[in-house]
């Protein structure tokens, strides 16, 4: 019988998912960019909306929110899996406030209606309809055509901001920021300096990417961002995260990199699709590190000074710092 | 003396109808004196073509050798004394004349000899004052010889930071092939930044084309230059002490050859093996600083000095320059730090890589039972914090450790820096390890207080405000690395676009050090120059 068998194909999917991301996470497993994440997510939610048993809006919501509650528990550093699970909730929200025929305009909550409709709305989605299936489907469709062109989306503004023969400076690897110096460097000659950002060193394989596009490129190590700063005329970065206060979520050695930039004055730009904004706030200062196993710092074998050192600050993803001014937020298309 | 009167013309009937004007007729003495003047004059001029034909072949711009074209006051920049004496001489014959003092009317040829000279150290006094007041300073004589009084107009770039200059180069080389001394190529692509200055490749080192034994360089500074050029001696205390005790090593087994004097051959002597050593690894500060020292100490040296008394003397300038500037100085600055309190309890100290003056305040600070933590923050490619990380804990201090590019994250634990450097430069700039500017930022950005300990022989005359114009570009292979099994750096000579760059001193500004920590007391950043002047005086 079909509806068994999708099932638990569909929880064997969920299943697969989750221990993904849990091994995703911390380094052992194929890193993957936040592009995939956010890809494999929406697939999956798609998935569980045309295979989930459901009958009203209502229940498709509360599906998705305990298997995201779940998605987001096995890697909270991953948040693109906690965006990508809003932007489904709001596109059912959408679907089902556009199947009941309210108006675009009324469906928004004015000010005025916060004040005066007093408590919470009545709805409660409990109503079904028909083609409310089909119609939330098609929407995350649209809504991973949108995914699948934002780095080029991003990467045909680059000739607005990158002029000739100018000293750019980066740090770590990402695939938003390779593409987007990539395109301009199809018309423009200009010099990148990455920074390797140990003890990982994916900005090893970024200057690699960048030097076979033809690109000038130079490696440096992270001790080093200070003392070439003076040099450059524009940072331009990718992140993990962007925060509800404009802050950044981003690799180690960001802050530094940021506080560099200021002194210098040099405009930083943060290269971001829209699926990596986030409505998290960040409390506290350190809400938001992701630690990994010192073992990249300081191996075993140095087993004599191991045992008595204390090793566990190894965080890879650094701080918000929203303090500091962050001239422009590409990727808002 | 036709052609002396060319020259004397002017200056003669100057004189002739001063004297004149004066009322007197010129009295016999005057008269024997033009004579003289004359015969000198005319000495004068031989002696200048002689060395005129001799400076055309050094380098030094050729000012003016046609002495009878030029007046003194059109002279700019004199740089060669006697080729300025003879046109100047009879204009400062009559100012001097006041001066010279026991003007007899019969004299030797030692006295004209000293009065000659007397007019010439008046001639220059009166350049340099650039009026007509000449006469009271002739008496001020120097003991050296007059053409080094006027070089300091002229700088002389030093050599490691203007590699991108062929004819700099060219010189080098002629230089080492003198001094029989292998010149250093250069490795890798260089960051076109970076394009002045030299980068080595440690795999070629320069001792592979020495031959064995070599006859030119001494077995101690061989091994010296190997030890500096694979980094197994590193840090700048650490390079100085060595540098000294193979000096020393030097000295005793040194032999004055016959006809030379020790202070003058022996100079001469340490010459090639300061050449090899730069070429090896270029010099630190305080390297210079020490040498600047020997070598002074060598040329004062009395001449009727026997060679083992020299010899000894010597040996114990040089062990007593390690004492005070080094060790004591170390213990001086630790006893500076803890006794005033800054080395609390309860204080969480950072440090960046491997400092040894660092490393010993922290030792002094806990046995002294000051309870506090410390932090050591390392980089690659040197990762030299592990170094510092293996004493401390040695002692038993507890210790964290993390990357430079975790710093920002551990910062608001930390209550203090301290930072050591390399050197401290005349405006106010710590040039130290690459990263240090780096840690002092992000410091500042958090209020924690950034000490620097240094000690004096470390101050520098130089000038610095970026880390571009003057560095060290360690071998860009170090950056290479395998992570996951990967190397992505593998082939980058290859790539024609992909350039390294492994920086080794990086400089801070003032603004970001609140104070540094030297044997002569705490002061800020900015009296440098002071401190300096001070020293100067002094010696």
């Amino acid at each position: 019988m079909p509806g068994p068998y999708k099932e638990t194909d569909l929880t064997e999917r969920v299943e697969a998912f989750l221990s993904d991301l849990k091994r995703g996470g911390t380094g052992a497993g194929p890193l993957r960019g936040s592009a995939e994440t956010a890809r494999e997510t929406t697939a999956l939610l798609r998935k569980i909306t045309a295979q989930a048993r459901w009958s009203s809006a209502g229940d498709l919501m509360e599906i998705i929110r305990k298997d995201g509650r779940r998605m987001t528990a096995a890697q909270p550093s991953e948040t693109t899996v906690g965006n990508m699970i809003r932007r489904v909730l709001k596109i059912i929200r959408e679907e089902y406030a556009r199947s009941r025929g309210s108006s675009e305009e009324a469906d928004q909550e004015s000010l005025h209606k916060l004040l005066t409709s007093g408590g919470l709305s009545e709805e409660n989605f409990r109503q079904p309809f028909a083609l409310l299936k089909s119609n939330v489907i098609e929407a995350i469709n649209e809504l991973l055509t949108e995914l699948e062109g934002t780095t080029d989306n991003i990467a045909m503004q680059a000739l607005e901001h990158i002029h000739s023969n100018e000293v750019i400076m980066t740090i770590g690897r990402s695939r938003t920021v390779e593409a987007f110096l990539k395109d301009a460097a199809r018309k423009r000659k200009f010099h990148v300096i990455v920074a390797e950002c140990a003890p990982f060193c994916q900005g090893h394989e970024m200057a690699t990417n960048l030097s076979k596009a033809g690109i000038e490129t130079t490696v440096i190590t992270d001790a080093a961002i200070f003392a070439v700063m003076s040099r450059v005329n524009k940072v331009i970065i990718g992140t993990q995260t962007v925060l509800a206060n404009g802050g950044l979520r981003a690799i180690n050695g960001t802050h530094t990199l940021a506080l560099a930039a200021k002194h210098h004055s040099t405009p930083l730009i943060v290269c971001a699709p829209m699926f990596k904004l986030s409505p998290q706030f960040p409390n506290e200062e350190d809400t938001f590190h992701k630690f990994v196993s010192p073992h990249e710092v300081l191996p075993f074998t140095e087993g004599n000074i191991c045992n008595k050192t204390d090793l566990n600050h190894v965080p890879t993803f650094g701080k918000s710092f929203s303090d500091l001014d962050i001239s422009s937020l590409s990727g808002f298309f | 003396m036709a052609d002396s009167g060319v020259i004397d013309g002017p200056g003669r009937k100057d004189e002739i109808e001063r004297a004149k004007s004066e009322g007197k007729d010129l009295t016999k003495e005057e008269k024997q004196r033009l004579r003289k003047e004359k015969k000198q004059q005319k000495k004068i001029k031989e002696k200048k073509d002689d060395k005129a034909s001799q400076e055309n072949e050094k380098e030094k711009k050729p000012v003016t050798s046609a002495a009878p074209a030029s007046q003194p006051p059109t002279q700019p920049t004199v740089q060669k004394a006697p080729s300025a004496v003879p046109a100047t001489a009879p204009v400062s014959v009559p100012a001097s004349e006041a001066s010279v003092p026991a003007d007899k009317p019969t004299k030797t040829k030692a006295e004209l000899k000293a009065e000659r000279r007397a007019r010439q150290e008046a001639e220059r006094a009166s350049k340099q004052t650039k009026k007509g007041e000449t006469g009271q300073q002739a008496a001020t004589s120097k003991p050296k010889a007059p053409p080094s009084d006027l070089q300091p107009v002229v700088k002389r770039l030093p050599e490691h930071i203007q590699v991108d200059n062929p004819d700099v180069l060219k010189k080098l080389a002629k230089k080492l092939e003198r001094q029989q001394i292998p010149l250093r190529s250069d490795y890798g692509y260089k960051v076109s930044l970076f394009s002045h200055l030299h980068q080595y490749s440690r795999k070629a080192p320069l001792t592979q084309q020495l031959s064995i034994p070599s006859t030119v360089i001494h077995p101690a500074i061989v091994r010296l230059g190997l030890q500096y050029s694979h980094g197994i001696v590193a840090g700048s205390n650490a390079r100085s002490v060595a540098l000294l005790h193979a000096f020393k090593q030097v000295i005793r087994d040194y032999t004055t050859p016959q006809n030379e004097e020790l202070s003058r051959d022996l100079v001469n002597k340490l010459k090639p093996y300061i050449s090899f050593l730069n070429q090896c690894r270029p010099l630190s500060a305080s390297m210079g600083n020490a040498i600047k020292y020997i070598k002074k100490e060598i040329s004062n040296i009395p001449s009727n000095c026997k060679e083992d008394e020299a010899k000894n003397k010597l040996l114990n300038c040089i062990e007593s320059y390690i004492n005070e500037k080094i060790i004591l100085a170390g213990v001086a600055i630790a006893k500076c730090a803890i006794e005033k309190q800054k080395i609390s309890d309860g204080d969480v100290i950072l440090v960046y890589g491997c400092s040894s003056l660092v490393n010993h305040i922290l030792c002094k600070a806990f046995e002294k039972n000051r309870k506090f933590r410390v932090i050591v923050v390392d980089s690659r490619p040197r990762l030299e914090g592990k170094e510092a990380l293996r004493r401390l804990v040695q002692k038993g201090i507890s210790c964290t450790y993390v990357l430079i590019s975790a710093v920002s994250y551990i910062l608001p634990e930390v209550s203090k820096v301290f930072l050591g450097a390399h050197a401290l430069l005349a405006n106010g700039y710590v040039m130290s390890r690459v990263g240090t500017s780096q840690i002092a930022l992000v410091a500042k950005a958090f209020n924690v207080p950034v000490l620097v300990c240094c000690e004096t022989y470390k101050f520098c005359d130089r000038v610095q405000t970026d880390s571009f114009v003057s560095n060290e570009l360690d071998d860009p292979d170090d950056l290479i690395v395998t992570r996951k099994g990967t190397t992505p750096l593998e082939g980058w000579e290859n790539e024609s676009s992909l350039g390294l760059l492994n920086l080794v001193y990086d400089v801070t500004p003032p603004d970001f050090v609140d104070l540094v920590i030297t044997e002569l007391g705490m002061i800020p950043c900015t009296s440098v120059p002071v401190v300096l002047r001070v020293k100067n005086v002094d010696q």
